[in-house]
């Protein structure tokens, strides 16, 4: 008996040692260890083998089968390995060929990208954001501005009419009294949006963008809005950057000032480091990039509070500040776009770019 | 205004170069534009010269070789062209190495065998006349300036303005009194604290009372605050001497003849414009000042007939006007070669009324862009003054006693108090009292203590521009350094700063449509009123009711925009023809209509609203080795804005709209979009389409997809906040169906139907098939839905959704479905 258990085995391992693959070796498994194979048989039978064979023809058994199923084990793991490294190198593929389906990229345009850069940093510091209307009355546009009746800007050559009295608007600072007809003190706020003048050349557009901000409360002061543009200057120019201001003239501000921020190509020297004047700056240091200023005592008188109880603006207890910058330029400056009018051709390969 | 750096430094004369005034000048508030220069570029190697011998030049007949002394040891050889060159005189000279105004370095030529060590000068070549108006000859500085003593090879910039800079200003329009050099000047004062010298006008050799033999009435006082003249005779009028013509050259004026260069020296010294009359020429030797008749005409110096309104001033003398005041003069009393009695005007003239007859004849000069800016009429008297010295000293007259003088000085000096803390509050930094009285003073408003602070009496000529304690401020805060101010941050009280609920769901609808591939293009506002038709709207549609500029840049800006789709077509047009087909893009931007109805105070006057369109042309996302990529059709676009919708929650359904709606949309393709918060009617959004062909053929593009909606009215739709809704433990349980119905029974019509039938049970359903063919008969189609039904309390099983697959069943085959296989 045990000789047949030692001949199954010898027969069995040369079989599983020489077999092809794993399809061969579960022919071999199931045709020496199956249910209805030799060796399991032999095992099953032991029970009724004499008492004096059983427990020699059991251990054979037993062990011929553990080293087979061993073999079996060890065997398969050597032939699926090989096998499926057959398969991965069959699954090769080039991986330089282009993602499918291809994902089409969108993108903002580049003055919404950067009006909403600049409205972060503003509600970073607090200010909230408001629109308004486009097509503006002469009186939030002009009277309540403090421009006097001859005020060249309100002549046709300069302004766009819809009306006797009613105007493309030519700046966001209509918003400035209609925002504080609307609110009462303290008011932080930036107001993003579409303007108008009759210009048309490199520079000039008859549409473009602005922001305006305006912040009044008690005790805001000059110095509160050099640190409130330097924080704007350094988050959008980079952490050198310094702004200056300098004395201008606007009708709704006073004092007035242009603000002008050193320049980042030259790092506000005026040259580079070969020497050669800085292109960007004309070899200025500087960059001009908005008007603003105290808002002028009589902009406050301007402003018509329905409610009688309201708080109101009194120029005695309120005082603020007031900005408006383009967008345009800003994005200009940024990204160093030479020609205005690209922004309005709307050609992909311009879009593309932002 | 151009300024020449010497002028100025006749009056203020700071120990500081050129770059130092202009950031001065520059950072209080004057800002200097750019620096020019007249002449030429520097004054090195131009001297003064003696000819000591001028002979005929052997080998030409036109040349002169010239023995110069310039000084040294040697005199120089110099050959001359010049035919006025004579022994004996003095001239300029240029020797080798000096660079002449336009650029050229100056060498030792040979002249026809002889080395010319130098150039012997004329007025023109130092740009001391303007080009082309060259005198002949050199210069001969003993003819031109008689007392004066020379030294050979002395610097030439001593005797000749051979090398100036000249300022070009930013002179903001609060600032009429910086129009004048001298205003300039003071500015220069202020800002660097060096003295500044008496104004020149202060001695003034006329006196008052009426000169005999000419009157003048004005009869519109309103218009002209003041009128003065005076009359001077024995006048010879001649080229005025070459220091006075390179002075106005620099300025940026022409020299004429010695009385108008006299009008116009004292114009830009003061800032008050002069006008002088041939008085022999003035019919009746009497001035009327008038409004002008309606339709009145004049003929201007220009040559020119101008027709005038009532509200425009003439001035005129017996035969009728002879200028329009303030803007221009007429050509009949001008002074000529032969004047002899001249007629000086000096005038106020209201400025709005000057900006209005200014524009409405597009008629600028020198004197109305002054005048419009609104000057003191204290000016008047100035130039009267500066004027006279020179009437005198250069051209030989003689002054006729008197000086008419209607309407007097300007209103009284006002005194304003400026509170000390008053300016610390405002500028974030105390300035010491002494300091806000020195600044002030300099700039010519003198003030006197006062309990809290100064009390500053304004000057005449700072009038209109100082009325107020915050212009006071203004004044302290330029002139002491705004520069210099600290960098702080206001205190923010209250302040929230966050967006509202309408801005975040733009910005969230703008990235939704960016992150399926789109970009956002910005169109123009503006829009052809051609669009309109080529819209195809009829008469009555409401986008018709639009806003119209009424004096746009060109007719094809005339209009403001109703609807996104022009600017959509336009940007798709722009980029087929230039040969990228496949346009995916969409903008966020205002249209405008007219306001309807009543205004509410406060209102904007137009309906302006804030839509989101998109375009989508040609084919999808780039071409794929992997197989077809879909083209723009109704179905993408639609896709996409359910992409957009879905990111907010909101209820949301397209229905076929009645074809005249849109006629811009193909009608059987086309839709309009509500949504709502599931409660009560849905809003209307917009549309949804294919654009009609004819009016893709009008733009050029290929079968063309659009939306466009409301953002405004998305943003009340969409809830402001979500709250979370428990999904539960347990899968769900998925069964498909196909059923057939007749293709005139819309799909979803189908979905509600069934969702209507599924109640509680069923989570989703979705159509996920779509056939119509011979299989399936005649006017019929197969929809193939996929069916989720869903329990938060247990795992479902076929037989717990038999009843409601069975009730879905049933409502199918009510709307004409019958169940396939």
């Amino acid at each position: 008996m045990t000789e047949r258990i030692e001949q199954l085995r010898g027969e069995a391992e040369a079989a599983i040692s020489s077999a092809a693959d794993t399809a061969t070796l579960e022919e071999l498994r199931v045709r020496y260890l199956g249910r209805k194979a030799e060796l399991p048989r032999l095992l099953r039978e032991v029970a009724s083998l004499p008492a004096e064979q059983r427990a020699a023809v059991g251990k054979a058994a037993n062990q011929a089968r553990q080293a087979l199923e061993a073999l079996i084990e060890a065997r398969g793991g050597e032939l699926s390995g090989a096998e499926l490294q057959a398969q991965l190198g069959e699954d090769r593929i080039d991986v330089t060929l282009p993602g499918a389906p291809p994902q089409p990229i969108g993108g903002l345009h580049v003055l919404s990208a950067t009006r909403r850069e600049l409205e972060d940093i503003f509600l970073g510091l607090g200010f909230t954001v408001m629109e308004g209307p486009e097509i503006e009355t002469v009186h939030y546009n002009f009277d309540a501005l403090n421009h006097g009746p001859t005020h060249p800007a309100r002549a046709r050559t300069d302004t766009f009419y819809v009306a006797e009295e009613t105007v493309l608007r030519t700046h966001t600072s209509p918003m400035q009294v209609r925002a504080m007809e609307q609110h009462p003190p303290p008011l932080y706020i930036v107001i993003p949006g579409r303007v108008y003048r009759r210009d048309l050349d490199a520079t000039h557009t008859p549409q473009f963008h602005q922001i305006e901000g305006l912040a009044v409360d008690e005790d805001i002061t000059l110095a509160d809005l050099k640190g409130t543009l330097l924080h704007f200057a350094r988050a959008v120019f980079g952490d050198q950057r310094d702004v200056r201001l300098r004395p201008h003239f606007f009708p709704f501000t006073e004092p007035s000032v242009e603000v002008d921020v050193s320049c980042f190509n030259c790092s506000g020297k005026g040259y580079l480091p070969d020497g050669s004047r800085c292109h960007l700056c004309k070899g200025e240091g500087w960059l001009e990039i908005l008007g603003a200023g105290e808002v002028d005592p009589n902009v406050y008188s301007h402003v018509a509070t329905t409610d009688a109880n309201a708080p109101g603006y009194d120029p005695e207890k309120v005082q603020g500040f007031a900005w408006g910058l383009g967008v345009e330029r800003i994005a200009m400056l940024k990204h160093g776009i030479p020609d205005l009018r690209l922004m309005y051709e709307n050609d992909l390969r311009f879009l593309e770019q932002c | 205004m151009r300024v020449p750096l010497p002028w100025l430094r006749e009056f203020c004369d700071p120990p500081l170069d050129v770059a130092q005034i202009e950031e001065r000048l520059t950072m209080t508030g004057t800002k200097v534009e750019a620096i020019h220069r007249q002449g030429a570029p520097s004054a090195e190697n131009f001297v003064v010269g003696r000819v000591l011998s001028a002979e005929k030049h052997p080998d030409a007949d036109r040349l002169k070789v010239c023995t110069v002394d310039l000084g040294e040891e040697q005199p120089a050889t110099i050959v001359c062209g010049a035919p006025n060159v004579e022994a004996g005189q003095t001239v300029a000279v240029a020797r080798p190495g000096a660079v002449m105004p336009d650029g050229t370095k100056l060498g030792s030529a040979k002249l026809r065998g002889i080395v010319s060590e130098g150039m012997i000068l004329s007025a023109s070549e130092l740009d001391l006349e303007p080009a082309g108006e060259s005198s002949a000859g050199i210069m001969v500085l003993d003819d031109m300036t008689p007392d004066a003593e020379f030294a050979a090879g002395a610097p030439l910039a001593e005797v000749l303005p051979v090398s100036s800079e000249v300022l070009e200003l930013e002179i903001t329009p609060n600032r009429p009194d910086c129009l004048g050099i001298y205003g300039v000047a003071r500015e220069l004062h202020a800002a660097t604290g060096a003295a500044l010298a008496p104004a020149p006008w202060v001695e003034d050799a006329g006196v008052p009372g009426d000169p005999p033999g000419v009157r003048v009435r004005v009869e519109c006082p309103d218009l002209c605050p003041r009128f003065t003249a005076r009359v001077f005779e024995d006048v010879t009028v001649a080229p005025s001497p070459l220091w006075l013509r390179a002075r106005l050259l620099a300025a940026g004026q022409r020299p004429i003849n010695n009385v108008v260069d006299i009008t116009n020296y004292a114009m830009l010294l003061s800032g008050q414009p002069l006008h002088a009359f041939d008085l022999d020429r003035v019919a009746g030797g009497e001035l009327v000042v008038r409004r002008a008749g309606e339709g009145e005409q004049v003929q201007t110096l220009d040559g020119q007939t101008r027709t005038l309104d009532a509200e425009m001033v003439v001035i005129e003398d017996g035969a009728g006007p002879t200028s329009i005041a303030g803007v221009m003069g007429g050509a009949r009393s001008e002074v000529e070669a032969g004047t002899t009695r001249v007629l000086l005007e000096v005038a106020t003239w209201n400025g709005p009324n000057i900006h209005r007859t200014s524009w409405a004849l597009g008629l600028r000069s020198e004197a109305s862009s002054r005048f419009e800016k609104g000057l003191q009429p204290e000016q008047c008297m100035h130039a009267q003054a500066l004027a006279t010295t020179l009437m005198l000293e250069l051209c030989g007259a003689r002054i006729v006693p008197g000086t008419i003088d209607i309407g007097g000085d300007g209103p009284p000096l006002q005194t304003l108090r400026l509170r000390e803390r008053r300016v610390e509050a405002i500028l974030g930094v105390p300035v010491a009292l002494g300091r806000q009285a020195e600044i002030l003073r300099a700039l010519d408003l003198v003030n006197a203590p006062a309990a809290d602070g100064l009390d500053v009496t304004v000057p005449a000529l700072r009038r209109e521009d100082v009325t107020r304690e915050i212009d006071l401020i203004e004044e302290v805060a330029r002139v002491d350094g705004v520069e210099r101010l600290p960098a702080t941050l206001p205190a923010r009280r209250g302040a929230a700063g966050r967006l509202t609920h309408a801005q975040r769901v733009q910005r969230a609808a703008e990235d939704a449509i960016v992150g399926r591939g789109l970009r956002e293009i910005v169109g123009w506002s503006f829009a052809d009123p051609g669009l309109l038709d080529r819209l195809r709207l009829p008469e009555e549609h409401p986008l018709r009711s639009v806003v119209m500029v009424e004096n746009p840049l060109s007719e094809d800006q005339a209009m403001m925009r109703p609807t996104l789709l022009g600017s959509l077509l336009d940007a798709a047009r722009h980029n087929v023809s230039r040969g990228l087909p496949d346009v995916a893009i969409f903008e966020s931007g205002g249209v405008y209509r007219a306001r309807i109805g009543d205004d509410a105070p406060g209102d904007s006057p137009a309906q302006e609203h804030h839509a989101l369109g998109a375009l989508l042309c040609g084919g999808l996302g780039p071409r794929s080795w992997r197989g077809e990529r879909p083209e723009a059709d109704f179905f993408t676009a639609k896709a996409l804005l359910g992409g957009m919708l879905e990111r907010f929650k909101v209820a949301w359904e397209v229905r076929a709209a009645a074809p005249e709606r849109w006629p811009f949309l193909h009608p059987g393709r086309s839709a309009e979009v509500l949504a709502g918060d599931g409660a009560g009617e849905p809003a209307l959004l917009g549309f949804l389409g294919e654009v009609h062909p004819l009016v893709a053929g009008q733009w050029d593009v290929p079968r063309t997809a659009v939306f466009a909606v409301d953002l405004a009215k998305l943003a009340s739709a969409v809830p402001e906040g979500t709250t979370f809704e428990a999904f539960g433990a347990f899968p769900v349980l998925r069964q498909d169906i196909a059923v057939t119905l007749p293709e005139s029974v819309p799909a979803r019509e189908v979905t509600d139907a069934v969702r209507q039938a599924g109640g509680g049970t069923l989570d989703t359903v979705e159509i996920f098939d779509v056939y119509s063919g011979e299989q399936v008969g005649e006017g019929r189609r197969s929809l193939a839905l996929a069916l989720a039904f869903r329990s938060l309390e247990g795992t479902l099983t076929d037989e717990d959704v038999a009843p409601v697959r069975e009730r879905i069943v049933a409502e199918l085959e009510r709307i004409g479905g019958e169940l396939r296989g």
